[in-house]
């Protein structure tokens, strides 16, 4: 009987012996080195897996990071959500000086409501807009603007859309919008932009994407931008961030200094503001209208 | 007599010819009208005139450059007026030359005898310049510039020309009234085709549904050389050319390549129409047959319309208004053609037709689950699987889409029209097709 167990005994412990060298010499031979930076890292970093960075997820972008910072330089990565916390945060784990890029937010360029740009036609086939802007141009008969069909709001993965069923619109919640870009790339029609917070939450920019000729985007939307200029004559000399291409006008977020004075001079209200503009005065208004009327008599 | 057709897929949906008896009459010409500058496949046509330049009929207004593009000649004579964008079929706008219309003044070289004119003493090289010269598309529907198909490629050779007379789409009689008020003429363009393509044997196919244009095109036979009629059995969409040639030679065109692989060229029948006019009369193509019909229009027509006239002189020149109850236009026919939003378009070389539907015609069915129960499948004349496709492009899956060969889709839309379930396969397919067809170009260019 005695002898059953010595025998166990022995065998199990020859081959516990046996296995741990194997598992001492594996262990030894194909040992990886993992950088512990990318765990500090990746715990920093909110673990939403959203690739607003561009990376196949958080750890992804840890591992990113800590390349980039072994070349010297990781101005070029940011995580959209996390902000500018976590990548201050994160470039201090990294022994970089805090990063200073402003963080952005996304801006619907298209104010094309139901009111607005009234439906010519009735679309009947798939809820898609990737689908319906293969198929047409857009009920209201605008081949720039939304078709309102919510594409960016499947998109969003932070609840941050939602489609406003009194204009048919997409409604950006700045509280929940955390910038990682998902509605920019999904929507068909880029109408969204991510633009900068701006300074106490101040921005300002031309709500409108359309690039036909004025007189024919005003015949489908009544808030188009018909590319008169007075919004670029508008801002001030030294700053010149409004500029015009194509029949439509940009306003560049270096430059502007969200002063508002471009807002209420649009004649057809293509711009928008997040804050109550200035009232402009009387005179200035006066000449700026005077200027453009003689350039339009020139130009027609 | 057991008539011929192709072997995969296919639907038979209600033919409702209704203008089959309304011979070809010509539309009154309008004050104004506007050329888009892009009417056929491939890059558009750049202007060679300026505003205020005054033109005639045939008048070129527009050169393509590129190896894919055609010509685009004046279809009015009088002023340029301007360059504009148009909105077209698409429902996009497009460049267009605008022309006000002062007289009806032809380009002295073209002759509008109605003679008949037999001989043709060309080389098959100079007829394939003609062709490019007079801006010649294909005018079944996808407006192919006729020229490139017949520069074959070194190394290949045609043995048959295949001419599509099937009109498969229901509701267009354009190509039906062509063959019966224009036989003799077809069948000379038919000629000069198979000189050019080098050929000795034409088959012309015409479904059955139209006794009247066999009988007639195969009595005028006598006189030509090397070319047979050929009778199909009804099935749509016999007018697509891998259909059409496997229905009439019974060969087949492997994935992603063109007739020309199995030795066929093919053309439709109003395309030898307009190239007996362009070799023998030296006519540009500046006027097209064109359908207008639909079950709640009073009188229905085949007018015969210049390029560039709004879609609308029809009805006016027919007299009657648009009907109140229309809820749905479609440029082209019920199956393939575009839905439009207004009438305002322009007439292009390659608008076949003009249907007007009321709402109980043209309501869409509310789209219900997928059953699986393969209808789609058994119908499709490509071999695919529509409801698979459908579900791979609604989830963003491209690479699969392109490995289940979705760029072979024809875009017939026997799929949709088929699905107990009533869904809109084809539109999903399409943002597919799409999409997979760009991917590919970026790939490419890597």
């Amino acid at each position: 009987m005695s002898s059953v167990i010595i025998y166990s005994v022995v065998t199990m412990s020859v081959i516990a012996a046996f296995a741990a060298m194997i598992l001492f010499f594996v262990a030894k031979k194909f040992r990886v080195d993992e950088d512990p930076r990318i765990d500090e890292v990746a715990a920093l970093l909110p673990g939403a897996n959203c690739g607003g960075c561009g990376y196949p997820g958080c750890r992804g972008m840890a591992e990113a990071l800590v390349a980039a910072a072994d070349q010297g330089d990781i101005s070029s990565l940011l995580c959209p959500p996390g902000g500018l916390d976590t990548m201050s945060a994160i470039a201090g784990v990294l022994g970089f000086a805090a990063v200073t890029q402003e963080s952005t937010i996304a801006v619907l360029r298209c104010q094309g409501s139901c009111e607005h740009a009234p439906s010519k036609l009735t679309y009947q086939g798939p809820q898609k807009c990737a689908v319906a802007h293969v198929v047409f141009a857009g009920e209201n008969g605008c081949a720039y603007g939304c078709l309102g069909l919510g594409d960016c709001v499947s998109a969003c993965k932070f609840d941050a859309l939602s489609i406003d069923e009194k204009t048919g619109l997409p409604v950006v919640d700045p509280e929940k919008c955390v910038s990682c870009g998902a509605c920019v790339k999904a929507c068909p029609r880029h109408i969204f932009e991510m633009r900068p917070k701006g300074r106490k939450d101040r921005r300002v920019w031309i709500s409108c994407m359309n690039k036909e000729r004025g007189a024919v985007a005003k015949k489908n939307c009544a808030v188009a931008c018909i590319a008169c200029g007075k919004c670029a004559k508008t801002c001030p000399e030294k700053i010149q961030a409004i500029t015009i291409e194509n029949n439509l006008a940009y306003i560049d977020t270096k430059k502007c200094i969200a002063c508002g004075m471009c807002v209420p001079v649009c004649p057809t209200g293509a711009i928008l503001a997040t804050f109550e503009p200035p009232k402009p005065k009387a005179k200035e208004v006066a000449a700026v209208q005077a200027e453009t009327a003689d350039n339009a008599a020139v130009k027609g | 007599m057991k008539l011929k057709t192709f072997s995969m897929g296919g639907v038979h949906p209600p033919e409702n010819k209704l203008s089959a008896r309304e011979p070809i009459q010509a539309l009154p010409l309008p004050k104004e009208v506007a050329i888009p500058l892009s009417q056929h496949l491939g890059a558009p046509a750049k202007v060679v005139v300026n505003k205020g330049d005054a033109v005639k009929v045939g008048t070129l207004i527009a050169k393509g450059e590129s190896f894919i593009s055609a010509n685009i000649h004046s279809s009015v004579s009088g002023t340029v007026q301007k360059m504009d964008e148009v909105m077209d079929a698409s429902g996009y706008k497009k460049m267009a030359v605008i022309i006000s219309v002062e007289g009806d003044v032809w380009e002295e070289s073209i002759d509008r005898s109605p003679d008949l004119k037999r001989e043709c003493k060309l080389e098959p090289q100079q007829i394939v310049e003609k062709m490019k010269e007079m801006g010649i598309v294909g005018l079944g529907g996808a407006t192919f510039p006729t020229h490139v198909k017949y520069m074959m490629p070194p190394g290949k050779t045609a043995d048959t020309l295949v001419i599509n007379a099937v009109e498969c789409e229901p509701f267009l009689t354009a190509d039906h009234r062509l063959m019966l008020e224009r036989t003799q003429e077809i069948l000379v363009g038919v000629e000069i085709m198979m000189k050019a393509a080098k050929v000795d044997r034409a088959l012309i196919g015409i479904e059955a549904n139209k006794p009247d244009a066999i009988e007639v095109m195969s009595r005028a036979l006598t006189d030509f050389q090397g070319i047979e009629v050929i009778p199909l059995k009804v099935q749509y969409p016999q007018g697509a050319e891998k259909q059409l040639i496997k229905a009439l030679l019974n060969r087949e065109i492997p994935s992603g390549k063109l007739p020309l692989d199995v030795g066929c060229v093919v053309n439709n029948v109003g395309t030898a129409f307009a190239i007996y006019e362009a070799v023998q009369k030296n006519k540009p193509l500046i006027e097209r047959v064109v359908t207008l019909t639909g079950k709640n229009l009073a009188k229905t027509a085949n007018f015969l319309a210049r390029t560039g006239v709004m879609a609308n002189t029809m009805l006016t020149a027919l007299g009657i208004d648009m009907p109140a109850d229309t809820a749905k236009l479609i440029s082209g026919g019920p199956m393939m053609g575009k839905a439009i939003s207004s009438l305002t378009i322009p007439v292009t070389k390659g608008t076949s037709g003009i249907i007007l539907m009321d709402a109980k015609e043209a309501r869409r069915h509310k789209a219900q689950s997928c059953i699986r129960c393969g209808r789609c499948i058994t119908v499709c004349p490509m071999g695919l699987s529509p409801y698979f496709l459908k579900i791979l492009a609604d989830k963003d899956q491209f690479e699969v889409c392109e490995s289940e060969r979705i760029t072979d889709c024809i875009e017939c839309g026997s799929c949709a029209y088929t699905c107990l379930a009533t869904l809109p396969l084809l539109d999903h397919i399409r943002y597919g097709k799409t999409t997979v067809m760009r991917l590919a170009r970026e790939r490419s260019q890597k």
